[in-house]
């Protein structure tokens, strides 16, 4: 456990070293902010609450954004330092390699805790602050988006660190990373919208959507967002045909997180340094 | 004395390249073992199945009784130093040194002491960033260091090292070896090993040529001790005749094999000469001829 904590405690300095905690945290915040004064603007006319807007719109963002930011930080975790030869010496040390890959994680995903609860919090304390808000009703489903951020954070951070593992250049495994945020984020949905379409609803009964809904972390994130007191505004994509609890969209998320997590601890426990 | 680190019949092979073939070899506690070869003789290979960073293909590694590859145990008396080691370039050096001394619960304490050691007390303040090729491997050399290893293993430790560095360098070694760690030293630099190397393992392509004291491989080698002598104002050189030559002027020399060594500058010494040196074969020479008889052998 202390090997664990102190790789991440290296990994969250070198973060705030290289200002990827800075970036990272002040993207977030400037585009929340953005959404959450720019898209409050319609909300007296439907009637929902300032917090609910802005979670549909921040969950929107998230989708797209923190899946990319995950596989920017967790492409190079490990080929990078094989590649630049630090691997080598640490792995001389008295740790198990499965350690290194959970430090790294840890640290990781603690940078990017920070940086959405302090990008998006800064927004939902600002908007509490100019005094749009109404009771506290939208809280439970803002802290949802907030814990459901860095969970498909964590997947995303898994999934690159896998990536990483398998691949034997920086180069290549960047070059993956981005398929694979391609086609979590987009593709999936356009194929998956178009097969709805083409197959008017004769063969994909409800239960197969709900599966294949679940086969793709950025869906079960939009479903568990969207789908929950937010979802009169949401009206939008498939997302509201979808009948699944919450509880079996964030086991699907960990497991998400967990697999190529193991995955990769058992990959990197054979790789060759 | 039972050795530090045994290996057995280890051969390691990535894909169709042999890197390592059938090498035994026992290192004992308290000596320094100077690992030398060409490129590609297989001498980081070794070294990384010592560490058990890679697992031998065929054959036992031993270290402190443990096998390297899963005993954190036994990484714990480690020291290494890579081969162009590298490290993180936003920390600093005393951040570096922290990290690695926790990785190996050595005591932060030792970390000042350590980067005053190798000369870095100034600039361990200072990103990894701005260090020059040397002041990286000073950092190396900091960090293997740390927490008092009972094995030390050193894939060209002395490349950027300035010569009173290397010389203090050398000394803190060879107090290691005295409280009884074992030392091995891959090089280049061969005549930097000479007379601080107990012992000394020849490897080429992938084998282990040679394995012995200076002194057993002299031996092995039967290479020639060159006898030089300055004759004396007024002395002829009718009494040196045969095999020895004229070297500009009024020097003379000769290769004598081993068992003429002794005869001939006792027949020297008979004659009046102003000096006289006995010059053995250098580690860079028995290399050389080991590497030769590998070339005949195949």
């Amino acid at each position: 456990m202390r090997t664990i904590l102190i790789i991440a405690a290296k990994e969250i300095r070198e973060g705030m070293r290289n200002r990827w905690v800075l970036a990272t945290t002040l993207l977030m915040a400037t585009l929340a902010l953005t959404l959450a004064f720019l898209g409050s603007a319609p909300t007296g006319s439907v009637g929902a609450g300032a917090l609910d807007v802005v979670v549909v719109s921040l969950s929107s963002l998230s989708v797209f954004l923190v899946p990319l930011i995950a596989l920017l930080i967790s492409h190079d975790a490990i080929v990078g330092e094989s590649e630049r030869g630090t691997m080598l010496l640490l792995l001389s040390y008295p740790l198990a390699r499965w350690q290194v890959i959970a430090g790294k994680f840890a640290g990781h995903l603690t940078i990017l805790a920070f940086a959405t609860l302090v990008g998006y919090g800064t927004a939902a304390v600002a908007l509490a602050g100019s005094g749009r808000l109404d009771g506290t009703a939208g809280w439970p489903a803002f802290a949802a988006l907030i814990c459901s951020s860095v969970l498909l954070g964590a997947v995303f951070v898994s999934i690159g660190y896998f990536v990483s593992a398998m691949s034997d250049q920086r180069g290549t495994a960047g070059g993956v990373a981005i398929g694979v945020w391609l086609l979590f984020v987009l593709i999936y949905d356009m194929a998956l919208l178009g097969l709805l379409v083409v197959d008017q609803g004769r063969t994909v009964t409800p239960e197969a959507l709900n599966a294949l809904l679940l086969l793709n972390p950025t869906d079960t994130y939009r479903i568990f967002n969207l789908g929950g007191t937010a979802s009169a505004v949401a009206g939008m994509g498939i997302a509201d045909q979808s009948t699944l609890a919450s509880g079996t969209l964030m086991l699907a998320l960990l497991l998400w997180a967990a697999a190529p997590l193991a995955a990769t601890m058992l990959v990197f426990s054979r790789r060759e340094p | 004395m039972k050795p530090t680190i045994l290996l057995d019949g280890v051969s390691k092979s990535f894909g169709a390249i042999r890197a390592v073939r059938n090498v035994s070899l026992a290192l004992a506690p308290g000596e320094i073992v100077a690992l030398v070869g060409h490129n590609g003789a297989g001498k980081t290979t070794l070294i990384k199945l010592m560490l058990g960073l890679i697992r031998p293909t065929e054959g036992v590694v031993r270290v402190l009784g443990g096998d390297p590859s899963t005993d954190a145990e036994v990484r714990a008396a480690f020291g290494y130093l890579p081969e162009n080691v590298a490290f993180n370039p936003a920390l600093t050096g005393r951040e570096t040194l922290h990290f690695y001394s926790a990785l190996k619960r050595a005591g932060r304490e030792q970390v000042e002491g350590l980067l005053e050691r190798v000369g870095l007390a100034e600039a361990a303040g200072r990103r990894v960033r701005t260090y020059s090729k040397g002041m990286r491997q000073r950092l190396g050399l900091a960090q293997a260091l740390l927490g008092r290893p009972r094995v030390l293993l050193l894939d060209e430790p002395t490349t950027g090292l300035d010569p009173a560095l290397r010389r203090d360098f050398y000394r803190f070694l060879e107090q290691l070896r005295d409280d009884g760690a074992t030392i091995l030293l891959s090089s280049h630099a061969l005549s930097e090993l000479e007379g601080r190397a107990d012992h000394v393992i020849i490897m080429g392509r992938g084998e282990k040529v040679a394995d012995g004291t200076l002194d057993e491989l002299r031996r092995l080698a039967r290479l020639p001790t060159r006898i030089r002598i300055r004759l004396a104002e007024g002395e002829r050189r009718d009494g040196f005749q045969g095999s020895w030559r004229a070297v500009n002027g009024r020097m003379l020399e000769i290769d004598a094999a081993p068992e003429e060594k002794v005869a001939l500058v006792r027949a020297a010494m008979g004659a009046a000469i102003a000096d006289l040196d006995v010059v053995p074969p250098t580690l860079d020479e028995l290399y050389a001829h080991f590497q030769d008889r590998q070339d005949l052998d195949r």
